[in-house]
């Protein structure tokens, strides 16, 4: 029982790993029909920048240098973001969907080789500023990293809700989602809630990044890569563009994840084994896809970012 | 982002500064190819690799040898396998495009194995620095040949010394399904079952995770007392701090892959205690191993990761054997290179009728005060 409650908390932890990188997916992907597969990169953008932060201000104590080392990455990325979008996706908004996905594909690997040019190719080790808590609960850990990990991720998909559904900005954004000409000549400025959109998405990956480093303790130049390539998983189980379903595809991938690693063996009497943890994960997803090829939460005119 | 032009320029400007000073117009150039993973996960084991190659190029122009007569300049060409197969095997046939006389190379037995094919199809001599699966020299090849012990040799070691010395009982195995971890991980079950011990769990993960939390909740279920992992120090890093996060109470060993000490700095303070292990003596017991890495450090300005000293010396055994033909045509320096005796800086280099090395030690290593202390060494000269 208690092995079986600590592969849930696995599951949890790693899904909402996932959870906040679909998110910032799915917000692309409901505003233009886009997928911005540089997205993995600009979380490892955001990891690497707030590892130079905090190595810059070793000095000073973890509790101004970790938020404002988080505040920087996020600042960057946003930026980062911005530039992508400017750079890459603007000039061929209006070409065929495949030219855009050729130049995402290019950003993300001269994103990956210039972090390589920067950074190196070492692995670096980012720093424990605070003592990381262990909780027991009836025989299962959960440290506070883990902790943060999964509040955060449930707070930033309410916060996108709210923002969504709720501001001028949101409505501006539902509207480009449903309608790019239409929401113009009602006086909505496209290429800003574009932008906004890009940034709000980098500023998610940016605090994706550094909860993953801190939670592996580790940051390298290829890490986005293939989180990048999970979390697009998540969203696309979730149903893309949806950001509800972008959290329920990405808890559910980390969730599967981690109980197929587990009990795989044991099911199949020791046929199949751990190697299949993303065959399994990737077998649902084609039977979601089957049976719902919009996702779990997709719908056809569904209310998108 | 303005920075991009100002680091290709410079980038440009070493290029040139090189070419232009180290090509005299009356020598012969020979190409030497080297192939490891230059990008991706394992790129710091690449370029460790890849240092020591251009070491030993460098010192032989500096030396300026002579080979048949001829005035010889060696001249680098190096790859970037990305550490898989596939694009191993396309390297591999544009290292033999490029008409190089022989291949340092590859890092990965997974990458190695494929494209020894390639190499041999031509008959250009291959010495791999780091590629430990058996199965490598054992393919049929002659072009095929290795300068440390194989896994064979290191899994027994690991084992033996897992079930005798550390009186281990119950063992779990984690392998990362590459031929290199799959090979050493299934030599090392061998030699503990043969001494008795039970394997209690066998998982997998791959040479590209970071989470091995499920891996390792399976394995706590279990309650071995030993867990192996075949596999590579950019996991085994991240894994033993997960162990220790997850309060799993176990002794955690590692091959050579792991025994590095970009190892010790990933895996923070759950670093202590591992054992891990290494092909050949270790470095300071080496004949003129602290001199090397002194001068491999002032060059590179970091620490040797692993494999470059054995890179130093496959470079130098091909140029000996060059020398010892009087040619630098591949299938004339093929049999000097089969029958050589070469005092290097890991060891005494003789090839047996497979191309692997004789009588190759593997040591045993722990973290002990942040540092690998070798325990003791298991065969060798």
């Amino acid at each position: 029982m208690e092995i079986f409650l600590q592969q849930i908390i696995n599951g949890l932890v790693q899904g909402s790993v996932y959870a906040l990188v679909a998110l910032g997916y799915t917000m692309v992907y409901g505003i233009l029909g886009l997928i911005n597969f540089a997205h993995g990169e600009v979380v490892m953008m955001g990891a690497m920048v707030s590892l130079s932060a905090l190595s810059l201000m070793a000095g000073l104590p973890p509790l101004v240098s970790l938020p404002l080392s988080l505040l920087l990455a996020v600042a960057f990325c946003m930026l980062l973001g911005y530039g992508i979008e400017r750079i890459a996706y603007r000039p061929l908004r209006h070409a065929p969907r495949l030219a855009p996905l050729i130049t995402a594909i290019g950003v993300s690997i001269v994103l990956q080789n210039l972090a390589m040019l920067i950074w190196g190719r070492d692995y670096h080790s980012f720093p424990q500023l605070f003592a990381n808590h262990a909780h027991r609960m009836a025989g299962a850990i959960i440290n506070d990293i883990q902790l943060a990990i999964v509040v955060a991720a449930f707070l930033m998909m309410a916060g996108l809700m709210l923002v969504v559904h709720r501001t001028r900005l949101g409505r501006a954004m539902r509207a480009v989602a449903e309608n790019q000409h239409a929401a113009q000549l009602m006086g909505v400025d496209v290429n800003r809630v574009v932008s906004v959109t890009f940034m709000m998405g980098s500023a998610l990956a940016a605090v994706a990044g550094v909860m993953v480093s801190a939670n592996y303790g580790l940051a390298h130049y290829y890490m986005g890569f293939l989180l990048g390539l999970k979390a697009f998983t998540a969203a696309v189980l979730g149903g893309i563009g949806n950001l509800r379903g972008a959290m329920l595809g990405g808890l559910l991938l980390g969730l599967i994840e981690s109980l197929g690693a587990g009990y795989i063996g044991d099911i199949t009497g020791g046929f199949m084994g751990s190697q299949y943890q993303d065959v399994f994960a990737f077998l649902v997803l084609i039977a979601v896809l089957i049976f719902r090829p919009s996702g779990l939460l997709g719908e056809r005119l569904a209310e998108r970012a | 982002m303005r920075y991009v032009p100002l680091l290709l320029a410079t980038l440009l400007l070493a290029a040139c500064g090189k070419s232009a000073t180290d090509q005299p117009s009356d020598s012969l150039t020979v190409r030497i190819g080297a192939a490891a993973p230059l990008t991706g996960p394992q790129a710091h084991l690449g370029k460790d690799n890849e240092n020591g190659t251009r070491m030993a190029i460098e010192d032989a122009n500096a030396k300026g040898i002579s080979i048949g007569g001829k005035k010889v300049h060696f001249e680098l060409v190096s790859e970037d396998d990305q550490a898989d197969p596939k694009t191993a095997t396309i390297v591999a046939q544009k290292l033999v495009d490029d008409n190089v006389s022989g291949v340092i190379g590859h890092l990965n037995s997974g990458t190695t194995i494929p494209a020894a094919k390639i190499y041999s199809d031509n008959g250009i001599p291959q010495i791999s620095p780091s590629a430990t699966a058996v199965a490598y020299t054992h393919q049929g090849f002659r072009t095929a040949f290795r300068v440390m012990a194989n896994d064979a040799q290191q899994g027994h070691a690991l084992g033996v010394y897992a079930a005798k010395n550390l009186g281990a009982r119950r063992i779990a195995v984690i392998d990362d399904r590459t031929a290199y971890g799959q090979g050493l991980a299934d030599e090392f079950i061998k030699a503990v079952t043969a001494l008795g011990a039970e394997v209690v769990s066998h998982e997998y993960t791959s040479d590209k995770s970071v989470d091995f939390t499920a891996v390792l909740t399976a394995v706590k279920a279990k309650q071995p007392d030993l867990l192996f992992y075949g596999g590579m120090d950019a996991q085994g890093g991240p894994m033993a701090r997960q162990i220790k996060a997850l309060a799993l109470n176990v002794r955690f060993m590692m091959g050579d892959g792991g025994r590095t000490p970009e190892f010790i700095r990933l895996a923070g303070d759950a670093a202590k205690d591992v054992y891990g292990s290494l092909p050949g003596v270790p470095l300071e017991k080496m004949s003129g191993g602290a001199e090397f890495a002194k001068r491999y450090e002032s060059e590179f300005k970091q620490p040797i990761q692993l494999y470059a000293p054995y890179c130093y010396d496959a470079v130098n055994v091909m140029i000996a054997a060059m020398q010892k033909a009087g040619s630098t045509d591949p299938a004339k320096y093929l049999p000097a290179l089969a029958a050589i005796s070469h005092d290097g800086i890991t060891a005494r280099i003789q090839f047996d009728g497979n191309g692997d090395l004789k009588g190759g030690a593997v040591t045993l290593y722990q973290v002990q005060q942040g540092q690998w202390q070798p325990l003791e060494t298991i065969g060798g000269q």
